[in-house]
């Protein structure tokens, strides 16, 4: 009897821990929103949302009338992010069927972890790989590329993700029934037809889901785009000039001399809720996509 | 989410990098010895530009003194004075001489305070080795490239007559370091802003990569750390007004002929605070050894006499 008490106390006590570790992750969130948005009311109430998300000037330093239009930076995250993704989808996607369809295991055990281990390269490797050899190979195509630029910063971001995007669409390919591509066979199809034309649309929630998931680790990268994409505030999608990104201003101005509580210091902080919509709203499609591939197959 | 957390990290990183420095200076030894039994707080907070030179300092005060404890922020130098001039800090590291606004809050909360000036910091404009056509430069010609109304598009030919007709690519300071705000300060006035189309960073390391790669850059930032990447950069001699060019280095900054791109920085110390032995025993030890930390750390030693005239003010401050 005192045992079986005893285990009592036990479970208690364990499933009090493992409910203690579950609510420190819920705290976390909560606590970054917190900070996030009290910071930004305090800056929205000096400066108006309207000009802050319309206008197409970033001088947050003119003495006369300071300029926060975050769409300049917008714009240096966003040309990134395109470029990246144009690099990680068809690589990712092709190595994700290769593997899934195609591969043998021998090729699998050797592909597998040289992609986890670009999963697990710091990004300030990547950043300087981007700077110090990416570049001057473009540049001896394109001699007028600026040292600091979108685009090979964006292109070793895009290599950065094709883990992502390859492993989650790997998993989402071979999630679908196998009766699927065994009719397909029956019916006479190619091993690329049963690929192209079945699995991959019959994946497609799971393949949209990866892609979107590699581009809101994109939109948040800091590091690569702070060492190699400059630091220039630029209104442009032209992947050959120098721009500055959200993440980039909030690492540049974070390590700088910052009066704390000035509007300077808030603006981190609003730049940063306005990159966390963003990041939010691509989970909640992710999110809403996978609740519908459930469905789908139950 | 992983933003913040970077931010973190990145502060957490320069605090070790600042720490890593202080290691280094520790491990030169010192001269002077006073420690005689002192103990409690001394408390500083303030200019970023100042740290280096403080936070070592700091760090040979307490290898003589193991019971005081010295403590350094950054918050900037008016960040650190409106600590200050409520009370709440002992010392004040400045790049700047203090404000009419600020001098009110002190009067208001009854603190009186002596202004010290501990060292120079010089700013030097840099072009690429590969520039021929840069023989010096004057502070009008840099007020031109650098006034928020300069255009897009500005080219050499459009600063002097004979230069190439190429687009300028500027590299600079971001707007929240001191060097930045003295620079603006020095060259633009107090009517003018900064352009803020240039390529602004923090961090100097990626200045001195951006100008050594574009034959058409120009850059500026703190004298210290073109001596030390001078094998991949030219620096450009600056003229003011009718005098003629000169050279930054110790000896032009020393004797301010290299003006006015050079200038003193300072540390505040408050008559309330001098009351505690141990604050006024580390602001004498910090005027003694001044000279030699601040040329470790990169920046130009005042002369004897000057150390010796401020180290008066001080003691006539504390009677």
């Amino acid at each position: 009897m005192k045992s079986r008490a005893n285990i009592r106390v036990k479970e208690k006590f364990i499933e009090g821990l493992l409910f203690l570790s579950a609510s420190l992750t819920i705290l976390t969130t909560v606590g970054i929103i917190w900070v996030l948005s009290s910071e930004s009311i305090s800056f929205f109430q000096e400066i108006s949302p309207l000009d802050f998300f319309t206008s197409t000037e970033w001088a947050p330093s003119n003495r006369e009338a300071p300029k926060y239009g975050v769409l300049v930076l917008l714009s240096g995250t966003l040309t990134t992010t395109a470029i990246a993704t144009l690099v990680a989808v068809p690589i990712g996607l092709t190595l994700a069927v290769y593997l899934a369809v195609y591969s043998g295991p021998t090729i699998r055990k050797w592909i597998k972890p040289a992609l986890e281990l670009l999963a697990a390269v710091p990004t300030v490797v990547y950043g300087y790989f981007a700077l110090s050899v990416l570049t001057p190979i473009i540049r001896e195509v394109f001699p007028t590329l600026p040292l600091f630029n979108a685009l090979s910063a964006g292109i070793v971001m895009g290599i950065m993700i094709i883990p992502i995007v390859s492993s989650l669409s790997e998993d989402a390919i071979r999630s679908v029934p196998k009766t699927l591509a065994e009719a397909s066979y029956g019916l006479g199809a190619t091993k690329f037809q049963t690929a192209f034309k079945v699995l991959v649309p019959a994946a497609s929630s799971g393949i949209t889901v990866s892609i979107i998931l590699g581009i809101a680790r994109a939109i948040g990268e800091t590091m690569i785009v702070a060492i190699a994409a400059g630091t220039k505030p630029n209104l442009t999608f032209n992947p050959m000039g120098s721009v500055m990104t959200i993440t980039t201003y909030m690492a540049e101005t974070a390590s700088g001399d910052v009066e704390f509580g000035s509007i300077r210091y808030k603006s981190i902080f609003a730049v940063g809720i306005t990159l966390f919509l963003f990041t939010l709203i691509l989970n909640l499609i992710s999110f809403y996509i996978k609740k519908r591939v459930r469905n789908e197959y139950e | 989410m992983i933003n913040c957390i970077k931010i973190q990290v990145m502060k957490v990183l320069n605090k070790i990098a600042a720490l890593g420095l202080v290691a280094l200076l520790a491990s030169c030894g010192s001269s002077s010895s006073e420690g005689e039994g002192l103990s409690g707080k001394v408390s500083i907070d303030g200019s970023s530009t100042v740290y280096p030179i403080t936070a070592g300092i700091a760090e040979y005060y307490g290898e003589e003194n193991d019971n005081v404890e010295v403590l350094v922020g950054v918050s900037g130098t008016g960040g650190g004075f409106k600590k200050f001039c409520i009370g709440q800090t002992d010392i004040n590291d400045a790049s700047r001489p203090i404000k009419d606004k600020e001098i009110a809050v002190a009067e208001e909360n009854n603190i009186t305070y002596q202004q010290l000036s501990v060292a120079y910091d010089g700013i030097a404009v840099v072009i690429n080795p590969a520039n021929d056509w840069v023989d010096h430069i004057t502070t009008e010609e840099l007020q031109n490239i650098w006034k928020s109304d300069a255009g897009a598009d500005l080219k050499w030919s459009d600063i002097r007559e004979g230069w190439p007709e190429e687009k300028i690519q500027l590299y600079g300071p971001g707007d929240a370091s001191g060097t930045y705000d003295y620079f603006n300060e020095a060259i633009l006035g107090k009517e003018l802003s900064c352009r803020n189309d240039y390529n602004a960073s923090e961090n100097d390391n990626m200045l001195v990569k951006g100008v050594a790669d574009d034959k058409y850059a120009l850059g500026y930032f703190g004298l210290a750390y073109y001596e030390e990447n001078k094998e991949t950069l030219k620096v450009a001699p600056v003229k003011d007004g009718e005098n003629a060019p000169v050279t930054p280095s110790l000896t032009t900054v020393m004797d301010k002929s290299y003006s006015p791109l050079s200038r003193p920085i300072f540390i505040y110390v408050s008559s309330e605070a001098i009351k505690k032995a141990q604050v006024k025993s580390f602001v004498e030890f910090y005027l003694e050894n001044a000279a030699e930390v601040s040329k470790k750390v990169g920046y130009i030693p005042m002369t004897e006499e000057e150390y010796t005239a401020q180290k008066d003010i001080f003691q006539s401050f504390c009677k």
